[in-house]
C-alpha cells in the first residue's frame, strides 16, 4: 500500500548534460533508472514509495531535449519542452493548433510551467487502486481491483479492456495522433522512430506499461510532419473539475475538406482505453462525406461500437458517441 | 530466492499472486539438461536391449504386417491435445520472456479446446479402449527393478518386452495427467477471473489466498508441462521411438518392432482395426 512521506526518498541523483551521456546512463543503470521529466508524475511515485529507484536521471540539464524546432520535414519538439511552452509557440499556434489546444488542456498553468510534453505522453495510467500500490495486474497482480463488482471504476476503461481498465490520461497523446507525429526513440539498440500510435500499448500487449519504452529507452522528440500543418482541428475535453483535472474523455481530430466533403481525416480519442485510439473504422466511413451533423451522428454511433461499460462508467459511451460527433460535424468545442 | 510472488492484498494479508517467473528458465533449462543426459547415455553407456521370454510360431505367424496400434479416434484427440498444449505454453509464457503480443484470448480458448478434449479422452479411454493398458502393471514394476539392477551391473534375468506402452510412456502419461489437470482445473476457475463466453465474471468467487494459490498452482503445472512437452519431443524424434512416433500418425506399428519390443502375451493385436495395404487387400481378396 502506498505510504505518503512528506520527503523524498534516498536515490543516486544523475544529472547528464548531454544525450549522449544520458544514454550512456541509462545504459550503465538499466532497470536500476529513473527518468526524470518535468516530475509530475515521477514525484508521486517516488514520494509514495511505490517505486524505488537506485538511481533518477533527471533530464532537466540536456538542452538538445527542450524547444521546438522548424525541419525540413514539419518540425521537432525535444521531449523536454514544457506544455507552456509548447501551447505558446508561434509555429504550433499557427499550423499546427490542434496540439496548441490540446496541450492548453492540460491540468493547470502552474503545472504546464513544469510539466513536458514527452512526460504527459509517457505517464502512467491513474487508476487509484493502482497508484495506491495494490496487487493489480498492472503492478504485476493477479486481479483488477476496479473491475469488481463494487470496484471504482467511473474514470476507467469502455473500449479495449483486457483484465486491466486503466486508462490513459494524456491530453496531448491524442492530438499528436490525430497530427501523425513520429516519436523518436533512444535504445540500446539506436535511435528507432515509432508512429504516435504505436508508440502506446494496451494490457492485451503489456499489462504493466502503457508506452513501448523499456528499461534504458529514451524518448527524446516528438516529429510532426507538415501533412496536416492547416487543416481544420478539433480538440475537446471533459474532465469533472475545468480548472484542474485528468480527462474523462478527450477527442482530437484533424481534417481537411474538399468543398464540404471530407478528404481526409485522422481522429483520436483517449481516456476510453489503456492507450489512446485511433479511430481508423471513423476515419473510412466518413472520407468522402459531407462535413454535417448527420455524418457527425454515423461517425459518432460507429465509434463507440464494442465499448463495454463497467459499473460505473456507463456514461463515457454517450460521452464518446457525442464527442466523436462533434468532433466530425465541426462546432462551438468546449475543454 | 523466492519460488512464489507474494503481495499484501487490501485487507492486509499477506497472499501468494503468483510463481516467480525464473521457474520458467529452470523449467527449460532441466528440460534441456534431462535431454543432453539422455542422449549422452544412450550414445555412450546404453548397451543392446537385451529381453526375456520368447513368443510361440504360431502366435507370431498371426501377426499382422501393420500392427494396429492407436484407432483413428486416439490419434485425432492426440495431435489435438499437442495443438492446444503447445497454443496454451507459448500464449503463457513467450510474453513472460519478452515476445508481447496479444495472448489471453487463445489461452483460454486453447484451454477450453484442451479441458474438452481431455474430458472426451477420458469417456473415451474409460468406455472404448483398454482403460489399464496405460497404467504400470505388476510386471513392469518388476522389469523396472531388473533393468536398475542389470544397470549398476548386478545379477538379474533380462526383463520382459513390453505391454502396449513401456513404463517410461507410462510414468510420463501420469507425469501428463498430474500436471494437465491441474492446470485445466485451476485454468477453468482462472477463466472467470477474464471475460470468456462461458460464464459472468466474478473475481471474488473464491478468497484472495484461495485465488493466489490457485494462480499459483496453475503455473508450477504450467513450467512443469514445458519441462515434459519438451522430453515427450524429444523421445518423439529419437530414432529408436521413431516407430512409436510414426503409430501416432498412421495409426500402426510395423510387426518387426512388435515383436522386438512388445509381448504379444501382454499386448494382444486386434488386426481387424487396420486398414490393409493394397497388396495384404489383394491377397485377402483372392484367398
Amino acid at each position: 500500500m502506498a505510504v505518503i512521506h512528506d520527503v523524498m526518498p534516498a536515490f543516486l541523483l544523475l544529472q547528464p548534460a548531454s544525450l549522449a551521456d544520458a544514454r550512456k546512463l541509462l545504459e550503465e543503470k538499466g532497470s536500476d533508472a529513473w527518468i526524470l521529466a518535468g516530475g509530475l508524475d515521477s514525484f508521486d511515485w517516488l514520494k509514495d514509495r511505490m517505486r524505488k529507484p537506485k538511481a533518477v536521471i533527471d533530464l532537466s540539464g540536456i538542452q538538445e531535449l527542450k524547444g521546438v524546432r522548424s525541419t525540413s520535414d514539419g518540425i521537432e519538439i525535444g521531449t523536454m519542452t514544457t506544455l507552456t511552452e509548447v501551447a505558446n509557440h508561434p509555429l504550433i499556434q499557427q499550423k499546427y493548433q490542434l496540439l496548441t489546444r490540446a496541450a492548453e488542456a492540460v491540468a493547470s498553468p502552474q503545472i504546464r510551467n513544469q510539466a513536458t510534453i514527452g512526460g504527459n505522453v509517457s505517464q502512467d495510467a491513474r487508476c487509484w487502486y493502482y497508484r495506491a500500490g495494490w496487487p493489480c495486474y498492472r503492478d504485476g497482480g493477479n486481479i483488477c481491483f476496479a473491475d469488481t463488482p463494487d470496484g471504482r471504476n467511473r474514470e476507467h476503461a469502455i473500449l479495449h479492456a483486457e483484465r486491466c481498465v486503466a486508462v490513459n490520461p494524456s491530453d496531448t497523446a491524442p492530438a499528436l495522433i490525430a497530427l501523425d507525429a513520429k516519436f523518436v526513440l533512444q535504445t540500446a539498440k539506436g535511435e528507432r522512430v515509432v508512429s504516435a500510435e504505436d508508440y502506446f500499448v494496451g494490457p492485451d500487449i503489456d499489462i504493466t506499461r502503457l508506452n513501448i519504452l523499456r528499461p534504458g529507452d529514451l524518448l527524446s522528440s516528438i516529429r510532426i510532419p507538415p501533412t496536416w500543418a492547416g487543416a481544420h482541428f478539433y480538440f475537446e475535453k471533459i474532465r469533472d473539475r475545468q480548472v484542474w483535472d485528468f480527462p474523462l474523455l478527450n477527442v482530437a481530430s484533424a481534417i481537411t475538406l474538399s468543398g464540404d466533403r471530407i478528404e481526409r481525416i485522422r481522429i483520436a480519442v483517449n481516456a476510453v482505453a489503456a492507450r489512446p485510439l485511433r479511430l481508423a473504422s471513423v476515419e473510412r466511413a466518413v472520407t468522402g462525406k459531407p462535413r454535417s451533423a448527420e455524418t457527425g451522428e454515423m461517425a459518432g454511433n460507429l465509434a463507440v461500437q464494442g465499448a463495454v461499460p463497467l459499473q460505473f462508467n456507463g456514461y463515457k459511451i454517450p460521452l464518446m458517441r457525442n464527442l466523436v460527433k462533434r468532433a466530425i460535424a465541426g462546432g462551438q468545442e468546449t475543454t | 530466492m523466492n519460488l512464489l510472488q507474494w503481495a499484501t492484498d487490501p485487507w492486509g494479508q499477506r497472499v501468494p499472486i503468483h510463481i516467480a517467473w525464473f521457474l520458467i528458465q529452470v523449467a527449460f533449462v532441466s528440460g534441456v539438461a534431462f535431454l543432453i543426459v539422455h542422449a549422452a547415455y544412450i550414445r555412450f553407456f546404453a548397451g543392446d536391449k537385451q529381453w526375456s521370454g520368447t513368443t510361440a510360431p504360431e502366435i507370431i505367424a498371426a501377426i499382422p504386417e501393420r500392427v494396429p496400434r492407436h484407432s483413428r479416434v486416439a490419434r485425432a484427440f492426440h495431435w489435438l491435445m499437442a495443438v492446444s498444449m503447445f497454443t496454451l505454453l507459448f500464449t503463457a509464457f513467450l510474453p513472460k520472456v519478452g515476445v508481447k503480443f496479444p495472448w489471453v484470448t487463445f489461452h483460454w480458448i486453447a484451454g477450453t479446446v484442451l479441458a474438452a478434449s481431455v474430458v472426451f479422452h477420458i469417456i473415451h479411454a474409460s468406455f472404448w479402449l483398454d482403460f489399464w493398458a496405460i497404467w504400470p502393471d505388476k510386471t513392469d514394476l518388476q522389469d523396472a527393478v531388473r533393468r536398475v539392477r542389470r544397470f549398476f551391473g548386478q545379477t538379474a534375468p533380462p526383463p520382459r518386452r513390453f505391454a502396449k506402452y513401456p513404463l517410461e510412456n507410462k510414468g510420463f502419461h501420469g507425469a501428463i495427467i498430474a500436471a494437465g489437470l491441474t492446470v485445466i482445473a485451476t485454468g477453468v476457475f482462472m477463466m472467470f477471473r477474464v471475460r470468456t463466453i462461458f460464464f459472468p465474471r466474478n473475481p471474488y468467487l473464491f478468497t484472495d489466498v484461495t485465488w493466489g494459490w490457485m494462480y499459483v498452482l496453475h503455473g508450477l503445472a504450467g513450467v512443469g508441462l514445458i519441462a515434459l512437452v519438451m522430453i515427450h519431443v524429444y523421445f518423439g524424434i529419437r530414432p529408436e521411438k521413431r516407430p512409436i512416433t510414426k503409430s501416432m500418425i498412421f495409426g500402426w506399428m510395423s510387426r518387426d518392432f512388435y515383436l522386438r519390443e512388445h509381448d504379444p502375451a501382454r499386448w494382444k493385436v486386434t488386426p481387424v482395426a487396420v486398414h490393409p495395404t493394397r497388396e495384404e487387400q489383394e491377397l485377402r481378396d483372392a484367398s
